[in-house]
């Protein structure tokens, strides 16, 4: 899918990154006033739960960038009814449900820690967790379709009409709603759902940044990995016929 | 102009076969009267509050619309009668006629259920008229919106099962979640200019929903 | 109408039905598609409808040197299929009327489908239901529904499937008919059938 280089340096690159967050997003220690680079402000009210800022924003991000990237591939598959497209999107969905399901465990382990319950029904809460049903449903519709034609056909036109209802989840019902999520109303803190107000010491920007990048292009590369695999499997398939 | 008259003319076929049938409108009653029954005996003297009722309300409504609203196209398929209809019908003609039909189907099932709750709950008390009917309205053209393309998607992958709530239920997630807020403030007694909030997204998911369907609707009716 | 025919290939997960089929038509022409059980023939008839997309290839009709879309063509064609089936909580004259009015097609409607109604013996049984008649009377039932409209090509898949001497000498009656104004493509295995028809084409 992409070029040989593109692929090594994304291998490598999430691989290295993925695991300096890792380390340094749990282990690097907190400290009232911080003298160096090692060390991380103490944000009040959060302390050491803000680390799972690190994980849990990139999660969601990839989430939304593999439905993305699935409904674009699907609309390219309805244009063209070329298949490999299909099968880009079909990887896609499936990282996206990977991703959606870590997005939505870190975001109840955060509301656990900091609002009290693992569920809250807020907005924000919601609409990861309808991503996640979103990709149920995809793969259940496509188990039920033998012809690929079809199969393809049918699960581009549901990606597509479950994006329309995107712009509901991300920007409307947040806004129209108390919800717990800084960004929501009834929360004068935060500017946005990013609450870059809290995060300002730059080290800890750094690393949040890093973890973006990482996680991205971990996605990318095991993207890369499925389609491939999906392209072999699919040769193979026209050969047992 | 053309394809009006045809897409009139498939809401006419789909209305009288339903009137000579009577399939689904006998099976939703009962389904409408069973649901509100069932939910009484789980509440018994528990008087539940607006919001709960709220969600209730558009609970039984969703079920309801997942067991009625499929018909339409998937009676074509079974019956084998969609390569009939693709021959004289446009898919244009053929999503609005049934697109038609659904939204019919809705407002009488959803005046149905509004007239059960009000006798079976007597916490149900619809204290801003307008804002109640509106809500119910536009709940329901979203709702028949949504709900028959996908009809249409589940129909030719076969109708298996449970397969049309599942795809049906996070598409409409927005629509309930908006309409449940404002059945709520009409419950409680809130003013209509409360509610503009939730009705401009009923509205906004209408358009965007229809709009996408009418352009999705073709990858969908032809093979 | 002429139509066009270009290397028309059709798959169903990834294997060919037919693969490369050419042929054309005059706006006066008759086709037979021959082959056995199996072959194909239905799925080419069903493409050729424009009720089934190819794999690859074109199919392309056209009129005063126009083409003619999709649209254009559910006005003119008429089709008869085992894979054609009418509404069976309706009578005979509901399934005409209410079709007729999807399609929207302006014809006498009410003298056409006595002609035809008559023609085809089901004059006396038009407003029974559908679900009462045989497959004989159904079939029939079809032949009256393609040529309500006065199609300029009829497609006939298995032409006389179902049907007893007498009806498959009206439908004779309608081919020599066809055959003279307009397009006919006949679907059959039969060989009598077959020679119907100017011109053949064979799949399988």
């Amino acid at each position: 899918m992409f070029g040989k280089n593109r692929v090594t340096f994304a291998k490598f690159g999430s691989v290295i990154l993925v695991s300096f967050v890792l380390v340094a997003g749990l282990a690097i220690p907190l400290s009232p006033s911080p003298q160096s680079w090692l060390e991380f402000p103490v944000i009040p009210g959060l302390e050491d739960k803000a680390r799972n800022l690190f994980f849990h924003v990139p999660m969601s991000w990839t989430a939304v960038l593999a439905f993305f990237i699935s409904a674009v591939y699907g609309i390219r598959y309805l244009r063209s009814r070329d298949i490999d497209f299909d099968l880009i999107s079909v990887s896609a969905a499936g990282l996206g449900l990977l991703f959606s399901l870590l997005a939505t465990v870190t975001g109840a382990l955060w509301a656990r820690f900091n609002w009290g319950a693992f569920w809250n029904w807020d907005p924000r809460q919601t609409s990861i967790f309808v991503l996640l049903l979103i990709y149920g449903a995809y793969f259940g519709l496509r188990s039920a379709i033998e012809n690929e034609e079809k199969r393809g056909r049918l699960s581009a036109v549901y990606t597509i009409l479950a994006g329309f209802t995107v712009p509901f989840f991300v920007f409307v019902l947040p806004r129209m709603m108390a919800g717990l999520h800084p960004g929501a109303l009834g929360d004068d803190t935060g500017k946005g759902p990013l609450f870059e107000t809290k995060m300002i010491a730059p080290n800890m920007r750094v690393l949040f940044y890093t973890s973006l990048v990482a996680f991205t292009l971990l996605f990318l590369w095991l993207l890369n990995m499925r389609v491939r695999a999906a392209r072999l499997e699919y040769q193979q398939s026209l050969h047992r016929s | 102009m053309k394809t009006l008259q045809s897409s009139y003319a498939v809401l006419l076929k789909d209305a009288q076969s339903e009137l000579r049938t009577r399939y689904a409108v006998n099976a939703l009653l009962m389904f409408v009267v069973t649901a509100a029954v069932i939910v009484q005996l789980a509440i018994r003297s528990e008087a539940p509050s607006p919001s709960v009722l709220s969600g209730l309300f558009w609970v039984v409504v969703f079920f309801a619309a997942m067991s009625g609203l499929s018909r339409t196209f998937v009676s074509e398929e079974e019956r084998n009668t969609a390569m009939t209809l693709q021959l004289v019908a446009s898919p244009t003609a053929v999503y609005f006629g049934k697109l038609f039909f659904n939204i019919v189907l809705t407002l009488i099932l959803n005046a149905a259920i509004t007239f059960l709750f009000t006798v079976v709950f007597p916490g149900f008390e619809v204290r801003q008229f307008e804002t109640f009917v509106l809500t119910v309205v536009l709940g329901s053209l979203g709702l028949a919106s949504a709900s028959t393309i996908l009809a249409a998607i589940v129909a030719k992958a076969g109708s298996k099962g449970t397969l049309y709530p599942v795809l049906a239920f996070p598409i409409l997630i927005p629509l309930l979640m908006t309409a449940m807020k404002a059945t709520t403030r009409a419950l409680e007694g809130e003013p209509f200019g409360a509610a503009s909030a939730e009705f401009q997204v009923l509205i906004s998911y209408i358009m965007v929903i229809t709009a996408g369907s009418y352009l999705l609707f073709d990858y969908v009716w032809k093979e | 109408m002429k139509l066009t025919v270009t290397k028309l290939t059709k798959e169903f997960n990834r294997r060919a039905v037919f693969r490369d089929i050419s042929f054309a038509m005059d706006d006066v022409d008759s086709l037979a598609i021959t082959g056995r059980n199996g072959a194909g023939k239905s799925t080419l008839v069903k493409i050729l409808s424009g009720l089934l997309s190819p794999t690859s290839g074109i199919v392309a009709y056209a009129g005063d040197g126009k083409a003619i879309a999709s649209d254009g063509l559910r006005d003119r064609i008429g089709l008869v299929s085992p894979y054609l089936q009418m509404y069976d909580e309706f009578t005979a004259t509901e399934n005409l009327s209410l079709l007729s009015r999807i399609r929207s097609n302006n014809f006498r409607f009410e003298e056409r489908s006595k002609e035809l109604l008559v023609q085809f013996s089901l004059w006396e049984k038009r407003d029974n239901l559908v679900r009462t008649y045989s497959s004989g009377m159904k079939q029939r039932l079809k032949y009256v529904f393609a040529l309500l409209h006065q199609p300029s090509l009829l497609l006939l898949d298995e032409p006389t499937s179902n049907l007893d001497e007498e009806g498959v000498g009206v439908v004779q009656n309608v081919v020599e008919n066809q055959k003279r104004i307009g397009m006919l493509i006949i679907a059959t295995n039969d060989a009598a059938e077959a020679r119907w028809c100017k011109n053949a084409v064979h799949l399988g």
